[in-house]
């Protein structure tokens, strides 16, 4: 092991085969209390619908071999718990545990969304004041927590601008989406029934506004803007944009991914953003879990406020809390139930902690994005000069000369201790480097991250190969991607039918 | 403040490394006049004490105490401590989407795992790793269905779930989409002389679920003998996938979408629960969300990665098949864990217990004067029964006897204004289940 | 990898083999290089309609994917069903056994607007400049 690595180092990991591998018939993990009611006769009852017999496949094991089972697989992630994700645009950020706690509580995670709202009011109160929260740091009018992610909370953005202006006589046709974006924008924006014309970015790495001005026509319903922008850079013109979109009767959409920059500091309502999401699983610290869940409540101006996606929370003249239905102009429901709930109290959890605190977490994030910054320019190029916020991005271009890409320095990244950062965006920097610390990290992470990040550049001019055949030290090797993506093997099957199948 | 772990000296070493006096240099790039100049106006900061205080405050005020007879969509089950032990390890709960797959080889195995046991559950050939829940699933899977046939009319039973339904208007407002509703008979089932007279060739889908919303088995296969005789693709939404511990599974159907809250997975005021579009295997490349995908590294080793991610919108962008970007892995991985708990006869006792406690209920029931079945398909663990007077007096009489009483189905179906959805779980004692029957009767024989 | 001289090449990089009014078409072995290992092709089928300039399919590789155009109108009479088990023959013989559709053209004049095989190997020369500077 290279004697520069040293935040991590090889360690005798249990190796688990799939459950299903394990399995063998009379095993049982779980036993049920004595049925306390006659028993019936399910084939009588159900008549033709019976199943036979128990799941077919199902796994048959022990409590035992489930706790081993899956405390060796998790042993087998990289977590937040273990230390820092420099991931830009996802602001993997400290999750904390009294979050968990109070999500778990009897009273909380044992309430039925469709129970009588006067039994309820508890859940209504945990729902109103995360409203009024998040109208209080986005500076915006109105809010709906219904959205279960981000991506459904842009397209419930953009389904509010359409309601709009189909109110006002013209539907209008397009979405402007910088060629900086994250991809769900213009995915999103054709579900949401738009065609999607691309506005370029200028040698700044910012919105155009010369081309701005040109493309913005009677035709545009809306710009997405994410500010800061996926490179980092807050997007200085923003109050500019907005008001060239305002006066074609366009409106301003904000991605909220970035939030991490500006809470505490900025509010998007007062640059004139009229519609935003957030992402509560990144900014406002409810976990990944591996890959959700999250939520993107959707923020907005008054004049989007009739169409707001039902059920919207009203307090009633007795002060009672109440979820209203029935909204003649509402865009509809975008969700069943009333949002990710447990999501939704996690948040809370993480605002109140901090209080009108909020602030210190935003510069702590951008304090450790910018001593990365400063301590690795010229080591790896810097696309964009402007000052960065809450993340930095670097590109490939001096290490592609001998050979080494973005993704390689990131696979080597894993040896050193760390998981990547974030390679696959923005599309405007090839070979992006997308960095982002966020404030859980300690200034030791950050140094330890940097030293990793210039011995792997090192190696790039040293040692190339060792870099492009990384990651060395992992449970697994680079994996055959091109293999899964031609044959896909995406279930287990018992080994009898997996034999024909391959006859 | 507790989570943020610099000191006022480490903070000052970094300034003075990045070359600034204070932190507020770093903020220049925002034009001065929006610069915040105060605190935000936030309640707080709470302490760790504080912050339990607060929501056990709030947990008192909701429903604690009683007894539900509530289904719907959302459903009481029992719930292993394991569970949550799993869950609440650190690597599962904080870790990142499996995009670098040599360090997250436990999620994308566990995925793998969770995708099998859909498979075997449902009895399709591929499932996905979680979509949001079971009405945004729906949706996606009609949205497939309108990718694979290129046909625009939707036909859908007005007994799949109202909620799913709304969602699903929403979605195909803006996708050119044409919904049409199929109603039912006096079985509780689809009317399928009246899905006969709708189906034409530009059909892509017919939309059922089973167990409906008012309880009732469907029949799938002539159902699905229907919608293929018009070219259309028959999508069934499940949302008490427990169900299927018991029931046939919906093999017949082109598309399965299915809620998967039931297993593992607590109620918790609706969300975060798990969807699942499960299907088969001709159809995989216009599937939504995530897969995981089996393979070899180059030693030759087993492991997992994302695969097809083409479809998806990081790369496709305008082109993907959904905008879905997360999954609710978290919750998925509660199912799986679940399930393995249950195993293959654990999870048939669990529903044989819900198939005999709404036996039993509605019998009981049904020997009150003036309560009557309104349905006569077999169902499993929810049935439909009409009161000689409204659900709603019915059910403020129940909360005073501190029992959350039936789903109201006149809130959805404005022709039933008696009628109440009453769901029964292995959860419910029989003690409770006799409870309500007495508190039931008792209500009804007051004078108006 | 040489660039046939018969063939006739698409700024989208499309190569076009003609002969007596039909034609082979495919994608050129700098499309396959900067696409990478081909995992998945989508090909219309056989009487479909090919319009000049609008996409007839895609060809996709783990982390991309890329429309296929049309470089002329026609009407496809095969398209090369090997490749569904075999999608690696157009990174191994982008030219050759790689090939996408076979088309009855509807108008082979148009065939004279495109580039020959200096042309497109000037095109493509100028296009790495592009993307290293």
């Amino acid at each position: 092991m290279n004697s520069k690595i040293k935040k991590a180092s090889r360690h005798t990991n249990q190796n688990s085969g799939l459950i299903f591998e394990k399995s063998s018939p009379g095993k049982r993990a779980f036993d049920l209390p004595p049925l306390d009611v006659p028993a019936v006769d399910a084939a009588k009852v159900l008549g033709g619908a019976h199943r036979r017999g128990g799941v077919e496949g199902f796994p048959e094991v022990s409590e035992i071999e489930v706790i081993r089972h899956f405390t060796r697989l998790s042993t087998w992630n990289y977590a937040i718990d273990l230390g820092m994700y420099p991931l830009g645009s996802c602001t993997m950020k400290y999750n904390p545990r009294v979050n968990e706690f109070v999500a778990r509580l009897a009273g909380l995670a044992t309430e039925h969304p469709s129970q009588p709202q006067e039994l309820s009011q508890g859940c209504l109160k945990i729902l109103s004041l995360l409203e009024k929260c998040l109208l209080e740091i986005t500076g915006m009018d109105v809010i709906t927590l219904q959205p279960a992610a981000g991506a459904q909370g842009e397209l419930t953005g953009l389904l509010l601008i359409r309601a709009y202006n189909e109110k006002r006589g013209n539907p209008r046709k397009k979405v402007l989406i910088p060629d900086s974006a994250h991809g769900t924008n213009p995915a999103t924006a054709v579900i949401a029934g738009y065609e999607v014309e691309n506005i370029k970015s200028n040698s700044e790495g910012q919105v155009d506004i010369d081309k701005l001005r040109e493309q913005v026509t009677e035709d545009v319903a809306a710009l997405m803007i994410t500010n800061p922008s996926t490179l980092g850079i807050f997007e200085q013109q923003i109050p500019e944009i907005a008001e060239i979109l305002h006066r074609k009767g366009a409106l301003l959409y904000m991605d909220g991914a970035n939030m991490n920059a500006l809470a505490g500091v900025t509010r998007p309502g007062e640059l004139g953003v009229d519609v935003m999401h957030l992402n509560l699983h990144k900014t406002f610290s409810t976990p990944h879990g591996g890959g959700g869940p999250g939520a993107g409540p959707v923020a907005m101006k008054k004049i989007l406020e009739p169409f707001l996606p039902v059920p919207v929370l009203v307090e009633k003249a007795d002060g009672n809390l109440a979820l209203d239905f029935h909204r003649k102009e509402s865009i509809g429901r975008v969700k069943a139930f009333s949002g990710n709930f447990g999501v939704l109290v996690r948040a809370l959890a993480y605002i109140l902690a901090y209080g009108p605190g909020i602030r210190q977490a935003t510069e702590d994030a951008v304090l450790n994005a910018n001593y990365i910054r400063r301590h690795l320019e010229g080591t790896f190029d810097l696309p964009y000069a402007r000052p960065s916020m809450h993340e930095v991005v670097f590109s490939d271009a001096l290490q592609k000369k001998n050979g080494v890409n973005t993704m390689d320095i990131a696979k080597r990244l894993i040896d050193y201790g760390f998981h990547p950062y974030t390679t696959a965006f923005p599309l405007i920097v090839p070979g992006a480097l997308m960095i982002e610390p966020t404030e859980s990290e300690d200034k030791e992470e950050c140094d330890l991250f940097i030293e990793a990040m210039k011995s792997i550049a090192q190696e790039a001019e040293k040692n190339p190969e060792v870099v492009r055949t990384a990651p060395h030290t992992t449970r697994v090797r680079r994996l055959d991607e091109v293999g899964a993506a031609r044959k896909p093997i995406l279930r287990w099957k018992p080994a009898a039918s997996r034999r024909e199948a391959a006859d | 403040m507790r989570y943020l772990p610099k000191s006022p000296s480490e903070r000052q070493e970094m300034l003075a490394a990045i070359g600034v006096k204070s932190v507020e240099d770093l903020f220049s790039s925002i034009p001065e006049p929006y610069r915040l100049k105060k605190p935000l106006n936030l309640p707080g900061p709470f302490s760790e004490t504080e912050l339990i205080q607060y929501f056990q405050a709030r947990a008192a005020e909701n429903s604690a105490g009683y007894t539900s007879f509530l289904g719907a969509g959302v459903y009481n089950h029992l719930r292993s401590v394991v569970t949550d032990t799993i869950l609440q390890r650190g690597e599962f709960l904080t870790s990142y989407t499996p995009y670098q797959a040599e360090i997250s080889q436990g999620t994308l195995q566990a995925i793998f795992e969770f995708q099998t046991l859909m498979c075997q559950l449902t009895g399709q050939d591929v499932a996905n790793a979680s979509m949001y829940d079971g009405s945004t699933a729906t949706t996606e899977a009609v949205l497939m269905a309108e990718r694979l046939t290129g046909k625009r009319r939707v036909l859908v039973a007005r007994s799949v779930h109202p909620e799913y339904r709304d969602v699903l208007r929403t979605y195909a407002k803006n996708s050119g989409l044409k919904i049409e509703e199929i109603s039912y008979t006096a079985l509780g089932t689809v009317d399928s002389n009246g899905l006969k007279a709708a189906l034409r060739d530009d059909v892509c889908a017919v939309v059922v679920q089973s167990p409906n919303f008012f309880g009732a088995i469907e029949n799938l296969p002539s159902l699905a003998d229907a919608a293929h005789g018009s070219g259309a693709l028959l999508v069934t939404a499940v949302a008490e996938a427990l169900s299927l511990g018991i029931v046939k599974p919906p093999a017949e159907a082109d598309i399965v979408a299915m809620e998967a809250q039931s297993f593992g997975l607590a109620p918790s005021y609706g969300g975060p629960f798990a969807g699942v579009v499960a299907t088969r295997e001709k159809f995989v490349r216009q599937m939504p969300g995530r897969l995981a995908g089996q393979t070899t590294d180059q030693d030759g080793r087993r492991g997992f990665v994302l695969t097809l991610a083409t479809r998806e919108q990081h790369i496709r962008r305008e082109k993907a098949t959904s905008n879905i970007c997360t999954n609710q892995a978290l919750c998925a991985l509660a199912a799986t864990v679940h399930l393995t708990l249950l195993g293959k006869e654990g999870i048939r006792e669990m529903a044989e217990h819900n198939l005999a406690k709404a036996q039993y209920t509605l019998q009981a029931l049904e020997e009150i004067p003036g309560v009557k079945r309104t349905f006569s398909a077999p169902f499993f663990n929810e049935f439909t029964v009409e009161f000689p007077r409204s659900v709603k007096i019915v059910n403020a009489g129940l909360a005073k006897d501190k029992i959350v009483g039936p789903f109201v189905l006149g809130s959805a179906y404005p022709e039933f204004s008696k009628h109440a959805l009453v769901c029964v779980t292995e959860t419910t004692p029989r003690g409770e289940i006799e409870r309500f029957v007495a508190s039931v009767k008792r209500i009804l024989e007051q004078p108006l | 990898m040489a660039y046939p001289k018969q063939f006739r090449y698409t700024k989208e990089h499309e190569w076009v083999d003609a002969k007596d009014g039909n034609a082979r078409i495919g994608i050129t072995d700098y499309a396959q290089h900067e696409l990478g290992d081909v995992v998945f092709v989508e090909l219309p089928a056989a009487g479909a309609a090919l319009t000049a300039g609008k996409t007839f399919g895609s060809v996709e590789s783990v982390k991309a994917v890329s429309d296929i155009y049309a470089p002329a109108s026609g009407e496809v009479i095969e398209a090369n069903t090997v490749l569904q088990n075999k999608p690696e023959l157009i990174n191994t013989d982008p030219h050759g056994e790689g090939w996408l559709v076979k088309v009855k053209l509807a108008n082979p004049a148009e065939l004279n607007s495109l580039m020959d095989a200096p042309g497109y190997e000037a095109y493509i020369e100028e296009k790495k400049k592009e993307a290293s500077a």
